[in-house]
């Protein structure tokens, strides 16, 4: 909502300046988003009248004026403008004047002597283009400062309007909780009822009387369509940021701003038969005054004739009954109809009205007529005519109930301490009409407030009218308990703080990714869609974290960074069975060399167990990696990772197609985890430290190449001789003593016995046994 | 005895003449070996006299004091040059960097997230979460934001199907929270949100902390407490000032809109309000009982306010040499 300063001013005037109006609407809740001159400041330019305008004896293009400023003898000036005529009034300049951006001083133009100067518009900062100086109407009175002229010291105030606020959304309203704010007396312009001087009446009939309460009109005969708008409105609602268009238009939106009520007038030459106010019937269409031709549905409201629809009421007018040139007879609308009726109509048209604007939210239905009154007022002074009586269907308005505030509970809530004496007043401020009950007040709220429901809207109103800076900042006191600290779950703080550790950097990347990386990158076939994405590379949710990894990786390397570690906490989204879910995912991305570039380590390219050793960090060691296959990542260079036996994600190198797809000079290694599985733990518990010292024993195998190493220690794990405490692999070889398609591998195995010192003997056995477990499981033969 | 201290000074000049021990064990053996020279000479003492012998003994073993105490000497000397030797050849540029495996960090949206969960904790907040994509009821109704209500046209929604959307607000988690856990309840609920929008200052997606104490003496006064507690902690400023200004939300009840005292002005720093009976209702809390605050913060904001970032769009372009600055 945009107005001017002194429109305002002229119904409530605070003694505060414009800085301190705003601050007050501001700590009011109603937050003025912009306040700033409606002209850039200059002085000195007044109305003038060239008496004479003779060319220049030097200068084709220039005239030598004399010009009457209303400063007894007529000034010569120099002027370049050719609508520059004898007769005309245009805006002056004189010597000592500030303009924006320059001075103007006495001068020789061409050896004439020059005493100011006639401006144009965009001279004067009223413009960004002009052609000429400003023509000034012929009654503009000659001598009288431009800035008076135009109301130029004017400002511009936007309010950025919450909702709940409809009271608002006029003039009128905003001066009332100025009043209510600041006590400063309000006066509005006095509405005289429009006396009728003919009989004549359109005939209305109200089909949904719940839709549209109260509907008011009347007939205006023999206006004069064509009347020019008075400046001081067109001013106004220029100020208000609404063009304008003709005198009748004009004043309907005026009144709009005025007084919050939206009007609408018909030519009343164009109606057929009586107007009627009903549900549009599916399949009517209609065209709009904004050249839209709709299809109405029957949930739809309309203003209708004994033919067709002619406006979607509340909401905009049609083309076939609207207001022209050629009009005499209008007939002139101003109803109320329910917001609940109007709400999500224009949105679902794709546009929205000032008109729509007001009724979704609520508009004064105790202001129908008077607004309407004010209209024909202005009218009949504007465009003349003949006015006459109202007509009016009026069934069961919106009540407004009673509403108990008790002042025990006001207080408590705000925290504050207040007395019924100073609550009634502040009640009293805001015109809410009330009585005295045991312990509060009995609240009816006026017409205009379509937000005042429970007790809660009444605090509020109390609250913002004593002021939120009165209310004290206070520390809660609370039952002080601790809160609960499991021990064994870790939190994402601690994954981010592993994986940083480990030379990763934590990126955030958007949830919605191209549908490209889902098809291709993850093979999922139905991805969620946005319906409205914001655009067609960010349209579907992400069921994995790799898509924003290697986009973020392209973009890092299109800045010459040459060794990039990345990783994002988030969620990925899945849908099943028309729900959602939504798993929380760690994911990395590791490119470039192992290490940075540095004197003590030879440049080694990152590779797969790099990153693994990453993942195991992650996962305290806990996890399985077992061979397996991903559209994403190279066949014989990825993992399942397997947690507790449950599949819990992927370790793999980008697939070489992908690295060619997306340009990387280098290939990637990326993995990608489920949360939740890596912060369950397990508490610490003791067993017993062996008092004596362990026994190391080796053992070298030969197996085929194809078996994996982790079968074989789970075979030997698999054991349960609780004589062995550990079994790690130490050596793998391949090549001379080792036939072709074998490998040889070195294990060692670590035995204790907590009671006694190992025997040679007993520590014999087990590695027997450990042999025979890799003999029948894997056709392992012990190596010499 | 003559030959006896010509002994003395030879040995003493023998030793002094090695390099290393090994030199030095062959000069032992000149002396004190099976037939060193004072070998010789002890053994010489079986042709005295009983009566010549204990004297002769004695000057020899003086002697051979001597000439081990000069070998000591000269061991040690060797010693001592070998190690002096051995640490000026290991002596290394302790200035030469470290191997480096690679810094890495966190994200600042993270360290502004942890510091915030750290400060609520610490007056007894817990931690809760909610799902991002949302049914239209927690997102909307259950917060008191009825279908065609004006206030959703406030949010620009991002729809997955008709019926839910990506949540436009961490708010919905109070919702699930409070239809979980009976009050007194306490928490914060950080997380992602989105926007239809996006443009210098808007990022269609960005993360919003959420705020609920729900108990039976909550005031708006202590709103107005634990938020400008939390900010001046936060900015580790005590003169930071926190205004509040009356809004609207539909789903508090006195609303109101958080600026923060910045340079000459107010910064808009979030939203908060008491919890609209209307949202009680729907989770079945008995609003005559329980009151409680709620309030929602623009953790990018805080971000930004903290670590003077001037442009929204660098938290999600993840530029490495943009990150790595919250190292």
């Amino acid at each position: 909502m945009q107005f001017s300063e002194h429109w305002l001013r002229q119904y409530v005037n605070p003694a505060l300046d414009s800085q301190g109006l705003s601050h007050a609407l501001t700590m009011a809740g109603l937050e003025v988003e912009e306040l700033e001159p409606v002209a850039a400041a200059f002085t000195k330019v007044v109305v003038a009248e060239i008496i004479s305008a003779e060319k220049h004896p030097d200068a084709d293009r220039l005239q030598v004026c004399k010009v009457d400023v209303g400063n007894g003898e007529p000034l010569q000036i120099v002027c370049g403008a050719p609508n520059a005529r004898a007769g005309l009034k245009a805006p002056c300049a004189l010597v000592g004047a500030e303009l924006p951006g320059f001075k103007i001083k006495q001068a020789k133009v061409r050896g004439v002597e020059s005493f100011g100067m006639m401006c144009s518009a965009k001279e004067l900062g009223l413009a960004e283009e002009s052609d000429g100086i400003l023509e000034l109407s012929a009654d503009a009175q000659v001598g009288q400062d431009i800035r008076a002229l135009f109301d130029l010291d004017d400002k511009l105030f936007t309010l950025k309007l919450t909702p709940n606020r409809t009271d608002c959304l006029s003039i009128a309203g905003i001066a009332r909780d100025v009043t209510a704010l600041t006590g400063a007396s309000l006066t509005l312009p006095e509405i005289n009822p429009v006396a009728a001087v003919h009989t004549q009446q359109q005939g209305v009939k109200v089909s949904e009387p719940d839709a549209c309460p109260r509907y008011a009109g009347r007939l205006i005969q023999g206006v004069n369509a064509t009347a020019p708008t008075p400046d001081w409105m067109v001013r106004r609602l220029e100020r208000s940021g609404i063009r304008s268009i003709s005198a009748i238009v004009d004043i309907t939106n005026y009144v709009l701003l005025e007084q919050g009520q939206p009007l609408h007038a018909f030519d009343a030459d164009k109606l057929k038969g009586d107007i009627e106010v009903r549900y549009a019937r599916s399949g009517e269409a209609l065209l709009l005054l904004n050249d839209e031709n709709v299809t109405l549905s029957n949930d739809m409201l309309v203003i209708a004739d004994d033919s067709s629809p002619l406006a979607l009421a509340g909401i905009m007018g049609g083309d076939g009954s609207a207001v022209g040139d050629a009009t005499r007879n209008i007939f002139l609308e101003s109803a109320f109809f329910a917001p609940a009726v109007i709400v999500g109509k224009a949105r679902r048209l794709n546009f929205s009205t000032d008109s729509s604007y007001r009724f979704e939210r609520g508009v004064d239905f105790g202001n129908t007529v008077q607004a309407l009154e004010r209209a024909s007022q202005l009218i009949l002074e504007i465009c003349g005519g003949q006015a006459g009586p109202v007509t009016e269907v009026l069934h069961d308005l919106p009540e407004r109930k009673p509403v108990r505030l008790r002042l025990d509970r006001l207080n408590s809530v705000l925290g504050i301490v207040l007395d019924a004496a100073i609550v009634g007043t502040l009640l009293e401020r805001l015109n809410f009409s009330f009585t005295l009950v045991d312990g509060g007040f009995e609240v009816v709220p006026p017409s205009y407030r379509f937000d005042i429901e429970i007790e809660e809207d009444l605090i509020e109103e109390v609250a913002r009218l004593h002021g939120y800076d009165n209310i004290p900042a206070l520390a809660p006191h609370d039952d002080l308990q601790m809160l609960p600290a499991a021990e064994a779950r870790l939190s994402r703080n601690w994954l981010r703080d592993t994986l940083a550790a480990s030379g990763y950097q934590e990126i955030v990347s958007y949830s919605f990714v191209d549908e490209a990386w889902e098809r291709d990158f993850l093979g999922n076939a139905n991805p969620i869609a946005l319906k409205n994405p914001i655009a067609s590379n960010l349209s579907v949710m992400r069921s994995g974290l790799w898509a924003g990894l290697i986009e973020t990786l392209t973009y890092n390397l299109n800045r010459r960074q040459e060794r990039v570690r990345l990783f994002e906490i988030g969620s990925a989204y899945f849908a099943e069975d028309a729900a959602y879910r939504e798993v929380g995912r760690i994911s990395g991305l590791a490119y470039g060399d192992a290490e940075p570039e540095q004197w003590a380590l030879a440049a080694r390219e990152v590779d797969f167990f790099d990153v693994k050793a990453a993942v195991d960090r992650l996962t305290n060691g806990r996890a399985q990696y077992v061979a397996a296959q991903h559209a994403a990542l190279h066949p014989g260079q990825t993992a399942q990772i397997v947690l507790d036996g449950q599949p819990v994600g992927w370790i793999g190198k980008l697939h070489p197609k992908w690295q060619q797809h997306y340009q990387l000079p280098r290939s990637a290694v990326l993995f990608e985890l489920d949360v939740e599985p890596l912060l369950q733990r397990e508490v610490a518990s003791y067993a017993q430290v062996a008092k004596f010292p362990p026994v190391r024993r080796d053992i070298a195998v030969v197996v085929d190449e194809i078996t994996p190493i982790q079968s074989l220690l789970d075979t030997m794990r698999s054991s349960k001789n609780t004589l062995i405490s550990e079994i790690s692999l130490f050596d793998v070889y391949r090549g001379k003593g080792i036939a072709e398609g074998k490998k040889s591998l070195a294990f060692l195995v670590l035995m204790q016995d907590t009671q006694k010192t190992l025997t040679d003997a007993e520590a014999d056995a087990v590695m027997a046994e450990l042999l025979d477990l890799l003999v029948r499981h894997h056709g392992a033969a012990l190596r010499n | 005895m003559q030959n006896l201290d010509h002994i003395i000074s030879e040995a003493q000049q023998d030793f002094a003449a090695c390099a290393s021990i090994a030199d030095l064990e062959q000069a032992k053996a000149r002396y004190l070996g099976k037939s060193g020279s004072l070998t010789e000479a002890l053994k010489g003492l079986g042709k005295l006299s009983a009566e010549e012998r204990p004297a002769a003994g004695a000057a020899i073993n003086v002697v051979k004091q001597q000439v081990e105490a000069a070998l000591r000497q000269r061991r040690d000397a060797i010693l001592q040059a070998e190690q002096d030797r051995q640490l000026a050849s290991e002596t290394i540029d302790v200035t030469l960097p470290a191997r480096s495996a690679g810094a890495g960090g966190l994200h600042p949206v993270s360290l502004t997230l942890r510091r915030v969960e750290e400060l609520f904790r610490s007056i007894g907040f817990e931690v809760a979460e909610g799902p991002e994509i949302e049914s239209d009821f927690y997102n909307f109704t259950a917060l008191n934001i009825p279908e065609d209500h004006p206030a959703r046209a406030m949010h620009d929604t991002f729809y997955v199907d008709d019926k839910h959307v990506l949540r436009t607000h961490t708010s919905p988690v109070q919702v699930h929270y409070m239809q979980d856990k009976a009050p007194p309840l306490k928490i914060i609920a950080p997380g992602r949100v989105y926007r239809v929008d996006s443009d210098a200052t808007h990022s269609p997606m960005f993360h919003q902390v959420e705020g609920l104490w729900v108990d039976e003496h909550i005031s708006f006064a202590n709103l107005k407490g634990v938020v400008q507690d939390f900010l001046q902690r936060f900015f580790e400023r005590d003169d930071l000032q926190v205004r509040f200004r009356p809004s609207f939300f539909p789903f508090t009840e006195p609303s109101a809109e958080m600026d923060m005292s910045w340079g000459d002005g107010w910064l808009e720093i979030g939203g908060c309000g008491m919890v609209h009976p209307e949202v009680f209702r729907h989770v079945g809390i008995d609003s005559g009982k329980y009151r409680g605050f709620a309030f929602g913060l623009g953790v990018e904001r805080l971000t930004m306010l903290r670590y003077g970032v001037n442009d929204l769009r660098l938290f999600f372009e993840n530029d490495l040499r943009f990150l790595k600055q919250f190292a």
